[in-house]
């Protein structure tokens, strides 16, 4: 066994745990996250709203399948730092290429491994979501605990952009081109684009600043606004976007970050989690038709909208069609206008990707949106 | 959707006796679902015929049969209860198979019963392997397209099973249809073996039907449990990954939870697959159970089978995440959909979600090859553990190590130490699936085997290979090390060792290694399991141990009552136990105190986290039970700690656990030893003037001879320094004898030879009993059925003794009383008796609750357990009388005469295994026991009692046909008068030669047969095992000759015995036990059976009535 490097997590209220080091040697820091799903560590890592965010396994063995070269959700790990109980010495998966420690090296991540990660988890619960730093260097945790408090939190991030692509791209639909998707990269997972060619979308990518113009050139049939990092409340731009959007009777669906922006357009608050919902085992009730879904979480704001009835927006009327029914928050939300879905959202992530294929009907809803819109 | 209302009263079916592959679980499951329709306002009546189960206990149904679980009795249940609905997703295979005849028959429609849980279509989707595979066919829609199922041909013949065989190419699969555990299914290399398995499987078939199936040995092999409810929902509750690649019965093998070794892509295939299949077999409510093969190279995925029910890995499930799988499933199956389901342990969070493990799980099999001679211990399709034990760690390795010591195996614990094997030979050991098999792939290691090597040898995943050679890289660290420091110490606990194993490494003492930890203050932490990775508080304090830093065992103001559970079920030691340490944990509960179960059985009530305050999942050593007792001393009082209720397994940790000062209470361990020490045992029966047999110790084989011709044949001869009948024998010769202490069990200095009187012709009595240092309470009195000779807990029973009168019964009662005093028990105690003559001889006396329990407490609805756990706390006999936990004026000894006649018989698991050459393993009963389970009958005679026992363990008597007899010399006249009986009643009666002149010769009409020793006659006439093997006998009474080694007489009866079981005919090996067989026939043939809930025999033995 080689020797091992230790390192230390300490937490802004000064809780410290001390560890081995996996990956990357050196110092990062970020928002303490606990994600609870038990596969899937290489679509969280690469899935860019973790941008800024120190994950936290709370399964107890990671690495086990190893890394490789076609989960990813992005074109690279996002996540600012790894920590986990125990690393899998070595990869075992017939699709394998590499170790996850190997990857993290690569990609210059920092991880920590052989910590408390259920006390640590316990501790964010109770506490709610807080900064965290991960070093090698400095093992000293008062030392550390400066540096943590010096860095930013996580309300008011604007990081949209440091994880949308630069340039635009298309996915060709699969078979039969049926629609022109226009979605927004806000931190967009590879998954989505995929499932909504396999349903004969024609998907055109853009940048997180793209503007109104750029958009209808393309002349969309549906306009998607993907997940992505950061605090919705400062998305006024993406916002105002929309509003246009929708004023323009574009049918719209948004995931996760992209349902937040669509929940503010449509006049609602968002608010920030007390420890958020990071996991591939929610359920989500359809309050449509009070089916249960087990989907895949990871958003740590919430829209903040009446669960009953319908309110009236320049738009339309809107109104909750889905919640998580383990704490009641909104987890989806609707936009009717001449009694026709003309808009929706979810907060979880239909796209699963790791998680889940419970919710995929929703790009099924999105086709059909689309196709009514015309007629 | 809310609970419906247009159905009031549910029938459940439990699963009868414990038999291999149908365990304890199911109390676990039917207890549950019975708590819960209870407690939604249902009537529910339950039959099971089966006395040690905590779901037969009145309080948890309205009506309660103990009868038989055949569709006869359970129509003559439905024609008295006129049940609105019945459940029987939840009793294993026989609950199901019960159900489907029921229905086939007409009889539920006929009374308007409703299947709910799944229905008969749907239980024939997901039995029928034509059908299912039809089923998983057809999900093409799935993104991913259609799954696959193994190729396979459906056969209903011989010739046909060869003829797929060919087309698929060797080594190809059986697998009978509708048959549980795997029984009769297995790997057939060559047509050879495809015939001898083809015979078998079709036979075991209730449709006469085997699928052969193309091979899937060596893949890799997953399970998912799933929940549909009726708006549709599902959830999958659990994933198990099977470390024995494919080939090993799931029951058999080491399994993991959750799976670790597929990514994220994988897992959400196989959840796709098994949603899609549950819906289309259209199981409407509750769990099932998808079993998967993943071939390790390409990911490709094989479905193999489901189970529309509750099943073994359900309960494993619910124990391994905290979802309770039959209560929530009984919950959907009267209407609730998941989401108006309560997650109990969250108090907050619905039921409608995916559990998710922040620790991991590992179940190791416990077997039991060295119950039964000659069968081969190769593992396979056919499952044949007879228990489990299951470990919670926050990693493999640690879960891994505790699981192995959970087993109380000496051999289980991987060896890291010590001497080296052969790198081949250990390579060639592990090739093959058998019962240490881990160990020997540690081994393999040690010896310099690689990873590739051992993965190519055993098909084993490397990742879980890895796994033991981090434990191997640990355990080099602990012995390189100068010293043991903290960092290195904490290492090897993280990775599961014991104080014991890094004892032995280091060549110090267990307890050096404890005091040494303790003085580092490397002490283990308590984790809660609670379903959700701790997203969420959990309000049930559900534990496991590991090393890791933060506790969460909360402060508790009441004072806390530990109780020892018994461990993994084997042979001798099984759920009757587990009813004890339940029933205490009750009446503790509702004494005030708070109780604290430690148990690692999953199968088992007692590790429901609803059974006590607190539930400890952790093995039963003594470091761990001392590490849960200072968790739980540092936050409240520790009353009290309960070892004597969890049989022998908390037993033998008494004095380590006293000499740490640990406040046992009852019995204390110096009486326990007093009992055990025959010599200080046989002062307190001198003393009280008590005989016993006569013994002594041979240490060669000239001593012995010596011995056996001062006490006299026969004797009963066994090694010293074993426990429970293993290696017993009853010898009745010089020769046997000298063969017996020369090569059986070499007698010398080290190694005795304990010689005993055997008491032929002798009456065994049962005693269990209630002492509080002042009074005693006679809970019951058990008459053997069976012969002296044969072990208590495979020997039929009767209470209250049917041919025992008021001087003996009063001679027993005197004697209980003295050897109660004599010892100083405090709680229950267990007396053997055996009345020959007209003396009745103390046997053995075991301070402890016993096997029987149960029976007694059901058969007299006093409940011994819960009594003896509040004398342990204090309580006095004369107290529990007057709270009406124990009859107020009389007791076992003499039983109102309302008392029903109770019955108990053991079930053997000879059908399970086989020799190396593919025959039965013998049958015949003796000293060693090897039951795996028991029933009751009951009834108000005799008779119908014991008819009732034998339809419940073996199915119905016959009431006419063609018995085949063949008795030994010394029982001849004994045989006449139940042989003239059956005559009478019409029975055609096939002897052989000795044994038909005898009956001639009293005016009983016998054909002679031939014995197999005299082959086929000169007209082709055949022999008795054709006989039985074509099914031309229904009854078969082969008592065995004296003299365990001889000749042919003896290969005669192993013969017919095991035919016996081919052919599944029923096969009597007793005098006592023909006696009773006749009376229960006679009964059967004149009047109807009725069935009678314990509840009104309850009320028929009240005071006053």
């Amino acid at each position: 066994m080689a020797p091992s490097i230790p390192a230390l997590l300490v937490l802004e209220d000064g809780r410290h745990f001390f560890g081995e080091s996996f990956g990357a040697t050196g110092e990062t820091f970020g928002e303490a996250v606990f994600s609870t799903g038990m596969s899937g560590y290489q679509e969280t890592l690469t899935d860019p709203s973790y941008c800024r965010q120190v994950v936290i396994a709370t399964a107890p063995h990671i690495g086990n399948t190893g890394w490789n070269d076609e989960d990813d959700e992005s074109t690279r790990i996002w996540v600012a730092g790894y920590v986990v109980r125990d690393l899998s010495p070595r990869p075992s998966s017939w699709r394998a290429n590499r170790s996850l420690t190997d990857e993290m090296e690569t990609q210059g991540i920092v991880g920590i491994q052989g910590i408390d990660t259920r006390a640590l988890t316990r501790h964010l619960r109770e506490c709610g979501a807080m900064r965290v730093g991960i070093s090698t260097h400095d093992l000293d945790p008062g030392s550390l605990v400066k540096k943590v408090r010096d860095t930013p939190v996580m309300a008011g991030a604007d990081l949209a952009c440091e994880v949308g692509v630069d340039q635009p791209y298309v996915i060709k639909a699969e078979g039969e081109k049926k629609f022109t998707v226009v979605a927004l990269d806000l931190g967009i997972k590879s998954m989505t684009p995929h499932l909504m060619s396999q349903r004969g979308m024609e998907v055109h990518v853009l940048p997180p600043t793209a503007i109104l113009e750029d958009i209808m050139a393309l002349k969309p049939d549906g306009v998607f606004f993907s997940n992505g990092p950061g605090d919705p409340a400062t998305a006024d731009r993406q916002m105002e976007l929309l509003k246009t959007l929708l004023a323009d009777h574009v049918p719209y669906f948004g995931i996760c970050f992209g349902s937040q922006i669509f929940g503010r357009a449509l006049g609602f608050k968002t608010y920030k989690l007390k420890y958020g919902h990071r996991g591939i085992n929610q359920p989500v009730k359809d309050l449509g038709t009070g089916i249960v879904e087990i989907t895949a979480h990871n958003h740590g704001f919430a829209v903040d909208a009446p669960l009953d009835g319908e309110v009236e927006t320049p738009y339309g009327q809107a109104s909750v069609s889905h919640i998580c029914l383990n704490d009641q928050v909104v987890e989806g939300l609707e936009l009717h206008r001449d009694g026709q879905l003309v808009g929706f959202s979810v907060q979880y992530h239909p796209e699963a990707a790791a998680g889940p294929h419970d919710a995929g009907y929703l790009f099924d809803r999105f086709a059909s949106m689309m196709e009514s819109s015309r007629a | 959707m809310p609970k419906r209302t247009d159905i009031s009263s549910i029938l459940v079916i439990g699963s009868g006796p414990i038999v291999i592959g149908q365990a304890c679980e199911f109390d676990y499951s039917g207890t549950q679902a019975c708590r819960v329709l209870r407690e939604e306002g249902y009537r529910v009546i339950l039959v099971n015929s089966n006395p040690a189960t905590i779901m037969t206990d009145p309080q948890f149904a309205d009506a309660t049969y103990v009868e038989p679980i055949t569709a006869e009795i359970v129509e003559k249940i439905i024609v008295k209860e006129r049940p609105d609905a019945l459940l029987a997703t939840m009793g294993g295979q026989t609950a199901l198979n019960t159900a489907v005849t029921l229905a086939q028959s007409g009889v539920l429609d006929k009374y308007g019963v409703e299947l709910i849980g799944a229905n008969i279509d749907a239980i024939e989707r997901g039995e029928d392997r034509e059908k299912f595979k039809e089923v998983v066919a057809s999900l093409g829609d799935l993104p991913g397209g259609a799954p696959e199922v193994a190729r396979s041909f459906t056969c209903h013949t011989i010739d046909e099973v060869v003829e797929a065989a060919t087309k698929l190419s060797y080594p190809v699969v059986l697998r009978p249809s509708f048959t549980m555990g795997g029984k009769g299914s297995g790997f057939a290399h060559d047509e050879k073996e495809v015939r001898l398995m083809a015979e078998i499987g079709l036979d075991a078939s209730p449709t006469t039907e085997v699928l052969v199936e193309e091979s899937i040995l060596g893949w890799k092999e997953f399970e998912l449990e799933v929940m549909r409810d009726r708006k549709d929902n599902v959830v999958v509750v659990c994933s198990i990954e099977n470390l024995d690649p494919m080939g090993v019965h799931t029951g058999d093998s080491i399994t993991v939870a959750p799976a670790l070794t597929l990514t994220d892509r994988e897992y959400q295939r196989l959840r796709d697959i098994g949603i899609a299949v549950i819906r289309a077999v259209g199981v409407d409510t509750g769990g099932c159970n998808i079993q998967f093969a993943v071939n390790p190279d390409n990911g490709r995925i094989i479905v193999i089978e489901m189970n529309p029910r509750v099943s073994r890995s359900s309960a494993l499930a619910s124990k391994a995440t905290g979802f309770p799988i039959a209560k929530i499933a009984a919950k959907v199956a009267v209407g609730y959909s998941l989401d108006e389901i309560p997650n109990d342990i969250t108090g907050e969070t619905p039921a409608s979600f995916e559990p998710t493990l922040d620790y991991v799980v590992v179940k190791v099999p416990r077997f039991a090859f060295e119950k039964f001679s000659g069968a081969e211990d190769t593992l396979t399709t056919h499952m044949k553990s007879v228990g489990e034990a299951m470990a919670i760690g926050r990693n493999f390795t640690e879960a891994l190590g505790k699981a192995l010591r959970s087993l109380e195996d000496s051999r289980a614990p991987l060896r890291l130490s010590g001497p080296l094997m052969q790198k081949q030979e250990a390579l060639t050991s592990a090739a093959r699936p058998h019962d240490g098999r881990l160990q020997d792939v540690v081994q393999a290691f040690r010896a310099g085997a690689t990873v590739e090597q051992v993965r190519e040898a055993t098909g084993i995943d490397p990742w879980f290979l890895d796994q033991l050679v981090i434990i191997l890289d640990v355990a080099h660290e602990l012995a390189e090390a100068s010293d043991l420091d903290e960092t290195l110490l904490r290492k090897a606990k993280r990775h599961g060792l014991s104080d014991g194993q890094i004892a032995e490494i280091r060549g110090v003492n267990e307890h050096d290694i404890r005091d040494l930890r303790w003085n580092l203050n490397v002490r283990p932490v308590y984790k809660t399991v609670d379903t959700c990775a701790a997203e969420f508080a959990a309000l049930t304090p559900y534990h496991y141990s590991t090393y890791d830093e933060e506790t969460e065992v909360r402060p508790r103001t009441k004072p806390a009552v530990l109780i020892l559970g018994s461990g993994p079920n084997r042979i001798g030691q099984g759920i009757e136990f587990d009813y004890s340490c339940v029933h205490a944990s009750m009446a503790l509960s509702s004494a005030g105190y708070e109780t604290v179960m430690i148990n690692c059985n999953p199968e088992t009530v007692s590790t429901d986290y609803d059974t006590s305050d607190r539930l400890y999942f952790e093995p039963l050593t003594e470091e761990d039970v001392l590490e849960v007792y200072a968790a739980e001393a540092a936050v409240g009082e520790v009353a009290g700690v309960i070892v004597q209720l969890g049989g022998q397994t908390p037993l033998k940790l008494a004095q380590g656990l006293e000499a740490a000062h640990l406040p046992l209470v009852g019995t204390s361990p110096q009486a326990i030893d007093l009992a055990e020490d025959r010599g200080e045992f046989g002062e307190v029966l001198a003393q009280a003037g008590l005989p016993a047999p006569r013994y002594d110790m041979a240490t060669s084989s000239a001593d012995a001879l010596d011995i056996a011709s001062k006490i006299g044949y026969p004797v009963l001869v066994r090694p010293s320094y074993v426990l429970g009948g293993r290696g017993m024998e009853i010898v009745y010769d010089n020769s046997t004898l000298t063969t017996y202490v020369t090569t059986v069990t070499v007698a010398s200095e080290t190694n005795p030879v304990m010689i005993d009187k055997f008491l032929d012709d002798a009456t065994e009595i049962d005693v269990d009993a209630l002492y509080d240092g002042t009074d005693l309470y006679i809970g019951g009195i058990m008459e053997h059925i069976e012969e002296a000779g044969v072990h208590s807990g495979d020997s039929a029973c009767v209470l209250p003794p049917i041919t025992l009168g008021s001087e003996v019964i009063e001679r027993i009662r005197t004697s209980t009383l003295a050897i109660a005093d004599g010892v100083g028990v405090r709680g229950l105690l267990n007396i053997q008796y055996a009345l020959a003559g007209n003396t009745l001889y103390v046997l053995e006396a075991n301070p402890r609750a016993s096997r029987t329990v149960p029976f007694v407490s059901k058969a007299t609805n006093v409940q011994l357990a819960k009594a003896a756990a509040l004398i342990m706390m204090g309580s006095t006999i004369q107290e529990l009388r007057k709270q009406g936990i124990l009859w107020a004026d009389h007791d076992g000894s003499y039983p109102p005469d309302t008392t029903p006649v109770a019955v108990k018989e053991a079930v053997m698991p000879f059908n399970r295994f086989h020799t190396s050459e593919g025959q039965s393993v013998d049958t015949l009963l003796g000293p060693e026991m090897r039951s795996t389970g028991e029933v009751m009958g009951l009834d108000s005679s005799f008779g119908i009692a014991f008819a009732k026992s034998q339809t419940a363990s073996y199915g119905s008597l016959p009431t006419s046909g063609r018995v085949f007899v063949s008795i030994a010399n010394s029982d001849k006249r004994h045989a006449i008068l139940p042989m003239q009986m059956l005559a009478d009643m019409g029975f055609e009666i096939l002897a052989t030669t000795g044994t038909s002149e005898v009956l001639r010769r009293n005016g009983i009409d016998a054909r002679t047969v031939r014995k197999r020793s005299e082959g086929l006659g000169p007209q082709g006439e055949k022999t008795v095992v054709d006989l039985v093997l074509n099914h031309e006998v229904d009854l078969i009474i082969n008592t065995p000759y004296s003299g365990a080694s001889s000749g042919s007489t003896r290969r005669d009866g192993y013969g017919i015995r095991s035919a016996a079981i081919m052919a599944d005919i029923p096969c009597v090996t007793t005098i006592q036990g023909l006696i009773a067989v006749v009376q229960g026939m006679s009964a059967a043939r004149k009047g109807t059976i009725t069935v009678r809930p314990l509840q009104q025999w309850a009320e028929a033995m009240r005071p006053g009535k």
